[in-house]
């Protein structure tokens, strides 16, 4: 393999890697503050649809992201009734965002569009267009350097940067401020939060509404950046995915970069070849395709490196009366 | 929550008001989408019941509903979230289509019962992994069930692509079963009886091992000492294993009925419907059990209701899709709006019903 071919592969394994970034990472606000959050696939999905409506109604890709975050912000408010107002079970609830915005986008979708639930084609400025770093141009003929630089960091859509950037800013939120010591506070302890005067109610939602934000975001980028516009489906199991990568990197954002990377590298090396000749073993495509799945079923089994989830992760808070 | 509501309340008018609450929503969607909510309840009612035809097609989907329902049904007493249902019946569908093709089979009478057995064993395995994970290594059962969904959909697509389609054909699918191994339909049923019923109705007699199912998971659940066990377990875990119950075996025990029960379900759609193997057979009715057993309450009796409301809504939904211009996923938003609902927002209603009780009480 030259290094054109393995640069081209790393560099769709960015493309692919970005929305499972931002999906993980969304899971991991959610599930510190103790709230499950199976629906991160159902708010990815309602975000794609209203991006890319938005999008080609307005011509604006920016105007299809504010609608893409408000998509998922209203089914993350829903999760916040379910689950934190109402103590209801947190898993149905995710399991009722899923397949209230499958419905919904079709349904919708084909109300504007009659399309059978596309959005039409998006061009020019309704897509996000690929940013081109300073000096790219320039270094492209540096051996080794130049490539790596111009095909690889740069060349991306805005989101992708912002994916990125999500990973230290999320762990300095986190593990530097007062907030995130109290997010993570409640989802291990919330009784303890409640004692010290915190309103665990607020900082529930408050990490409700980061995943909100963050699916929003990652649905944006598939309909107006890696594809051009929404199609039924589209997120096809990339929130499951993202929930795999989330245990895979333990609840901590930088090795969540590494988790949804090595996924998307897996999803990106499957789209290429159909079957991987190892000196005459063969791989086929479909065991590409579930080694995520395997891998998680491995960590979560506690064979290798044990994944323990947040303490009070999943229990609604009673407050003591 | 000291006081509690009759119980009349807790199993009929919470989820009444619940369903109803879904279905007025349902119909604001269809208003919204500009079409007239009465009319398409009155299409939907008579393409699904108006006809022994539309009943043909009502009671198949109920079928498979009553499988997957009863699946996480058993789960939930044990306290256990089964969301595989999905992969449990790809694998059963596994089951069926190698024991089919195995033999040539004499008559559907030989072909039945050792199909069965396929089909519970491969969906019990595919669910026994993620609970002995659950039970030995405290894995949380709804993320392996998910993550076994998916590892599902990828063996079978290796299966019938590698390993059982036929030479020479390029459809991912098995070979056509034996003639042998055809089951009756609720048509042939009714005409040996004298009776006249739609033909060319996917309903067949499978309707008649679900309803046995139920009476099944009745006996197991309230009139066994494992049934007593599971619910022991799944009310609380610590009383149980305080009480000598093992919770490895529970756990085990209550997840390989459950994973049978989905299993079972291929039975209806491979084997009665189908007649051999193909990608995405289950389409999505390991999911509509978790809405089945939500609305029927964990029981039987409820589950088969639900089924045979879903089943009604899958029919429906078909011909509104055929004769208006809503599509086929109003009833995906149908069924996430009754589990959110019947599951999810269940304190939203039975706070408000539980404070009126309260008053009438005190009063």
């Amino acid at each position: 393999m030259d290094l054109m071919t393995a640069l081209q592969i790393l560099d769709s394994t960015v493309r692919l890697g970005t929305p499972l970034l931002l999906a993980c990472l969304a899971g991991l606000y959610s599930e510190r503050a103790g709230i499950f959050d199976i629906g991160l696939e159902g708010k990815m999905l309602m975000a794609a649809f209203f991006s890319g409506a938005v999008a080609f109604v307005t011509g604006s890709v920016w105007l299809g992201l504010i609608a893409g975050i408000a998509g998922a912000m209203s089914l993350a408010v829903v999760h916040g009734l379910a689950s934190i107002t109402f103590r209801g079970n947190q898993l149905i609830s995710g399991v009722a965002i899923n397949f209230l915005a499958s419905g919904l986008t079709v349904l919708i979708g084909q109300k504007w569009f009659a399309l059978g639930g596309r959005t039409p084609a998006l061009s020019g400025e309704g897509r996000f267009q690929p940013i081109v770093l300073p000096f790219a141009d320039s270094l492209r003929d540096v051996p080794v350097i130049g490539p790596v630089y111009y095909e690889l960091i740069s060349g991306h859509t805005a989101l992708v940067y912002v994916a990125f950037a999500a990973v230290p800013i999320s762990w300095w939120l986190l593990f530097r401020t007062r907030f995130g010591l109290r997010l993570r506070a409640v989802g291990e302890n919330p009784a303890a939060v409640d004692t010290a005067g915190i309103s665990v109610t607020r900082l529930r939602y408050a990490a409700v509404a980061i995943a909100g934000l963050l699916t929003g975001i990652a649905g944006a980028y598939l309909a107006t950046g890696l594809s051009a516009g929404f199609v039924k489906e589209m997120t096809a199991g990339r929130g499951f995915i993202a929930l795999a990568a989330l245990i895979f990197a333990k609840w901590r954002p930088v090795p969540a970069l590494g988790a949804t990377m090595l996924f998307g590298l897996l999803e990106a090396v499957a789209n290429r070849y159909q079957n991987i000749d190892l000196g005459g073993v063969v791989i086929p495509v479909q065991a590409m395709q579930a080694l995520p799945y395997v891998l998680t079923v491995i960590i979560l089994a506690g064979f290798v490196g044990k994944a323990i989830p947040p303490r009070a992760g999943g229990e609604p808070y009673v407050k003591e009366r | 929550m000291s006081e509690r509501i009759p119980k009349w309340a807790d199993v009929v008018l919470v989820p009444v008001i619940s369903l109803a609450l879904a279905f007025v929503i349902s119909g604001l969607v269809i208003l919204a989408i500009g079409e007239n909510p009465w009319e398409a309840l009155k299409l939907m009612v008579n393409g699904a019941l108006g006809s022994s035809y539309g009943w043909g097609f009502t009671l198949y989907y109920a079928t498979n509903f009553i499988f997957t329902g009863l699946a996480v049904a058993v789960a939930f007493h044990a306290s256990l979230f089964n969301i595989g249902g999905e992969g449990q019946a790809t694998l059963g569908g596994l089951g069926v289509a190698l024991v089919c093709l195995a033999l040539p089979w004499p008559h559907w009478g030989l072909a039945l019962p050792a199909a069965v057995l396929g089909a519970a064993a491969f969906g019990a395995l595919w669910a026994a992994v993620p609970a002995w994970l659950q039970a030995r290594r405290g894995s949380h059962i709804v993320i392996t069930t998910i993550m076994f969904n998916f590892i599902g959909a990828s063996v079978l697509n290796y299966v019938l692509v590698n390993v059982l389609r036929p030479v020479g054909s390029m459809d991912p699918a098995t070979a056509r079963f034996p003639p042998g191994a055809s089951l009756p339909t609720l048509h042939d049923m009714a005409a040996a009886l004298g009776i006249a019923w739609g033909r060319n109705t996917p309903a067949n007699i499978t309707f008649f091992i679900a309803l046995a199912c139920c009476v099944l998971v009745w006996a197991i659940i309230w009139h066994t000492r494992l049934g007593y066990q599971i619910r022991a377990f799944g009310k609380s875990e610590g009383a149980a294993r305080y009480a000598g119950i093992n919770p490895v075996r529970i756990t085990m025990y209550a997840m390989l009925i459950s994973g049978a029960l989905a299993g079972l379900m291929a039975i209806n759609n491979v084997m009665g419907e189908a007649e051999r193997l193909v990608l995405n057979s289950v389409e999505g009715a390991g999911f509509i059990g978790i809405a089945v057993a939500l609305m029927g309450r964990s029981h039987p009796v409820g589950v088969l209701l639900a089924a045979l409301l879903f089943g009604f809504l899958y029919q429906g939904g078909a011909e509104l899709a055929l004769w208006t211009t809503i599509p086929r996923e109003l009833i995906t938003v149908i069924q996430a709006l009754v589990i959110l609902f019947t599951g999810a927002l269940d304190n939203m209603v039975r706070m408000p019903v539980e404070r009126l009780f309260r008053g009438r009480g005190a009063a």
